[in-house]
């Protein structure tokens, strides 16, 4: 149906193409998931479908991209509105109007369709996507997983033969991100609309993909049935990690083919966890109670985050857990509680004093950086801390070695960006780090280094809370977890205990051998010891 | 009363034409009088159709800001009279000590004796000016004013589009600017001579990239959803429209100069400026006919948005009938006791017939 023929893009300073001779092709009524490291040029081949790239990017397109073998190739973007929606990372940022009955008509007002037929489609649109009570709501107070359905159906609502999307799951907490996908299977399977997407968490959309086109990183592709291409991919979710370290063949991609596989195993109990003791206090919060208005946005919250210990936060979005990073890091103000770091409280210090009780990486991570290299970043930091000069620079390469030091920091990859971030934090040598969501936009490589640095940050003495979603990063990297819901406290102890009790926080692995297995590693390990024993 | 008609007075939005429609109305009655309990009444008026009326958006919520607004005006105005009121009028209140000035700036008084008409002409007009500032306050309580724009004729649809995304703009900066600022405070500040300079580009700089940002993911959002698409306007009828609007500004253009110049000839003035705007209106049809775009459940307009605007010219044209034949009603006399007639109440309270719009939708209508 739709066809991309010998893409080939490149950059306008760039030497070598970041696609090249691109082959793909999406049926109708299927599902193509696009993967690949971060940088590789996911986006701006889902970009060149919608016309966006080159329009909005710059750069050189060859190549040709059909629909029913027609070119589409030099129309622009709102030529192509009626074949091709499109839903970019944020959707919020693409919201045009106010409501949500408003936001679905919007596409097909630019159509020009008549009233009638966008009346109904409206109302079809919003049963499809499971949001009719949600039609007079403001756009911007909605969850993020009801904006990005409503996104969906807006686009939707257009009737477009192919959907395009941009890391539709990668914002949102594991419960929005499955109600999203089961949207979306549902539109693929009764509606038959194909779809073409991207995403970093291979695991929550693996099972769903018909097929898998992977960016190898030198420009080519790798399109094929998604257990061929994975076999041999740079990224992969947990349960295809296993199951080819264990030798599995066929590969299995969904938790219910693993089980059968794991059954036969011969598993021993689930391993006794290393239990990390904590070396000292770090931070204590009693009582901790941020209101925003009127309104008890965290309340009561009792934590301890011993250092040595890395401590997990997680929760729906909106469950309260920026609040409590922010009011335990003492810029925002408490309506009620206790903090105390060193017996101090940092909310009593100055800012300058604060980021050496306690260091916070903040959500949108770029939001400190503000000059042009990552050498000038690095020499401001060390003069704000009185470090010794070369010191964040030191700090950044045992983090991610080999970064350039005149590059501008906005076009470092989301990982190396983090980790700029973190070496700023980190050179005032605050004894608690607190971390918001910093896995967002990170690839399993990405995560993986960031796990390898929390952990010998906690080894060095360090109290380290991370902010959640990914529940295999949490899995990987922390010794406690801590689950908020409506501001309070619902459950916290060790990782194991909690996240095996949880349903929707339950990692892979966990899925496929029951309860107390957390990771990959572990399950290789036991595999290994239980086939030599026998 | 047919069925259909009883429809019109159930919950729903009205026009927001109609309000502004209505608003525009008591304004401009406002301004023909200066007489305070006129202006008070149409105040009440308007506070009354408000409470009565007005739906729950954010913008509703702000209406006592246009009141304390209004109280300000006034007593700003008091106190500029009083101030450097100059010494116009013959009873003197109060007899302030007159502070003395350079020549600089001679023909300004300072203090000085403070006379009843300069009291109360500051009085009056400070309250017709705020008048007419809640007049518009009660049309943005009523009516979202993001609807207004949207019902926008199709040819100016581009700019009503850009309006509501300019005011989709400043909560978002604000937003961000938050934002950047508490997460600027978590990195240790560079010390130094340069330190003023580098707080506020250390602010700037995000703040700016991230709208930059946003600006672009809007742009590709409203261009992959058909955002400006062509229509199927040939050439000739571009051409065609082309003309039709520039002939209809030159129309205006020199309309209105006939109109304000009154050495111009006659026909330059109003028949010119009357030919101008039909030239425009034609313009606008007629590219507003080739948009192939169309609206999603337009404001309907029924009796009683005809109601509610009626009732706002019917109050306007009221006051400019009594300016004639009871002008000491509408300009009182500075030295003495204001009055009201029977007429000039009636007219003022006439604003009230716009209670019969149907009430919001999510309201139990009367019983509110």
């Amino acid at each position: 149906m739709i066809e991309l023929r010998g893409i080939t893009f490149t950059y306008d300073d760039a030497a070598t193409p970041v696609l090249d001779r691109v082959d793909l092709e999406v049926e109708e009524g299927e599902l193509v998931l696009v993967a690949g490291r971060t940088g590789v040029g996911k986006s701006t081949l889902l970009g060149v479908v919608p016309g966006l790239v080159p329009r909005f990017t710059g750069g050189t397109l060859g190549g040709d991209v059909l629909v029913d073998g027609t070119s589409i190739v030099d129309l622009p973007p709102r030529e192509r509105a009626h074949l091709v929606g499109y839903v970019g990372q944020d959707p919020v940022a693409g919201f045009v109007t106010d409501t949500v009955e408003e936001e679905l008509a919007y596409g097909m007002e630019q159509l020009g369709l008549a009233p009638t037929t966008m009346r109904r489609r409206v109302e079809e649109t919003l049963d499809l996507l499971g949001i009719a009570d949600l039609r007079a709501r403001d756009l911007r107070a909605l969850s993020g997983g009801q904006q990005q359905r409503v996104a969906i159906g807006a686009v939707l609502a257009a009737h477009p033969r192919l959907l395009v999307l941009d890391e539709p799951t990668s914002a949102l907490d594991p419960t929005a991100a499955e109600e999203v996908l089961a949207s979306l299977t549902r539109l693929v399977h009764d509606v038959g609309l194909s779809v073409l997407l991207a995403e970093h968490r291979l695991e929550r959309v693996v099972p769903f993909a018909d097929r898998t086109c992977l960016l190898t990183g030198d420009g080519r592709v790798r399109v094929g049935d998604t257990a061929d291409v994975l076999r041999e991919a740079p990224v992969v979710p947990p349960i295809v990690d296993l199951g080819r370290r264990l030798g599995w063949e066929p590969l299995p991609l969904t938790v219910r083919d693993a089980r059968r596989r794991v059954r036969g195993l011969g598993l021993p109990a689930a391993p006794d966890a290393p239990v990390r003791t904590a070396t000292a206090a770090g931070l204590t919060g009693r009582g901790v109670t941020v209101a925003h208005g009127r309104r008890a946005v965290v309340r009561e919250v009792d934590v301890d985050l011993p250092s040595g210990i890395v401590t997990a936060l997680m929760g729906r979005n909106g469950a309260g857990k920026s609040s409590l990073i922010w009011a335990l890091q003492g810029s925002r103000k408490r309506y009620a509680g206790r903090v105390t770091v060193d017996g101090v409280d940092p909310a009593a210090l100055s800012a300058d004093e604060r980021v050496r009780r306690v260091g916070l990486v903040p959500q949108t991570a770029a939001d400190l950086l503000y000059l042009e290299t990552v050498r000038e970043e690095c020499a401001a930091a060390d003069a704000g801390a009185r470090a010794e000069a070369g010191s964040c620079a030191a700090l950044l390469a045992t983090m991610v070695p080999g970064i350039d030091p005149e590059q501008h920091p906005r076009d470092l990859s989301e990982g190396q960006r983090l980790a700029l971030v973190l070496a700023i934090v980190l050179v005032a040598e605050p004894p608690v780090l607190l971390l918001d969501e910093p896995t967002r936009g990170l690839d399993y490589p990405a995560k993986e280094a960031l796990a390898v640095t929390l952990r010998r940050l906690a080894d060095t003495g360090h109290a380290v809370l991370v902010a959640s979603h990914d529940v295999e990063f949490v899995a990987r990297v922390a010794d406690r977890v801590v689950v908020m819901a409506e501001g309070e406290v619902v459950s916290a102890g060790p990782v194991r205990d909690v996240l095996a009790e949880s349903p929707s926080f339950a990692p892979q692995v966990a899925k496929i051998t029951g309860a107390g297995w957390l990771t990959v590693d572990e399950v290789v390990a036991a595999a290994g010891s239980a086939g030599e024993s026998s | 009363m047919s069925g259909r008609a009883t429809v019109a007075r159930l919950p729903r939005e009205l026009h927001p034409l109609a309000w502004w429609g209505w608003a525009v109305g008591l304004a401009g009655a406002a301004s023909t009088t200066s007489n305070p309990y006129l202006q008070l009444l149409l105040v009440a008026v308007a506070c009354i159709v408000v409470l009565a009326r007005r739906t729950d958006h954010p913008w509703a919520r702000v209406f006592h800001l246009y009141l304390a607004v209004g109280a300000l005006i006034v007593v700003l105005r008091v106190l500029f009279r009083l101030l450097v009121g100059g010494a116009y009028g013959t009873r003197v209140l109060v007899d302030l000590p007159e502070i003395p000035l350079p020549d600089a700036v001679l023909g300004i008084q300072l203090l000085g004796p403070v006379t009843q008409e300069a009291l109360l002409g500051g009085l009056y007009d400070g309250l017709r000016l705020a008048t007419i500032v809640i007049c518009v306050g009660a049309a943005n309580a009523l009516a979202n004013p993001k609807r207004l724009m949207a019902s926008m004729p199709a040819a100016l649809y581009e700019v009503g589009t850009a309006l509501v995304v300019a005011v989709n703009v400043m909560p978002q900066l604000a937003q961000s600017v938050r934002r950047v600022r508490a997460a600027q405070r978590l990195r240790p500040s560079p010390g130094g001579r340069a330190r003023r300079w580098t707080s506020i580009r250390r602010v700037l700089v995000p703040v700016l990239e991230d709208a930059l940002d946003r600006s672009l993911a809007l742009a590709a959002g409203m261009d992959t959803r058909g955002y400006g698409r062509s229509g199927e306007a040939t050439r000739a009828q571009r051409l065609r429209t082309g003309a039709l609007m520039l002939g209809g500004m030159v129309g205006i253009g020199v309309g209105v100069y006939g109109v304000l110049d009154l050495t111009a000839p006659r026909w330059l003035a109003l028949p010119m400026l009357a030919l101008g705007v039909a030239l425009a209106v034609a313009g606008m049809v007629a590219s507003g006919r080739r948009v192939g775009r169309t609206r999603y459940r337009p404001a309907p307009w029924r009796w009683p948005e005809v109601v509610v605007v009626g009732t706002g010219i019917a109050v306007l044209a009221a006051f400019l009938v009594l300016r004639g034949s009871e002008p000491l009603v509408l300009e009182p006399d500075l030295l003495a006791a204001p009055v009201v007639s029977v007429a000039a109440l009636a007219a003022a309270l006439l604003g009230l017939v716009a209670l019969l719009a149907p009430p919001p939708p999510g309201t139990d209508g009367g019983a509110r």
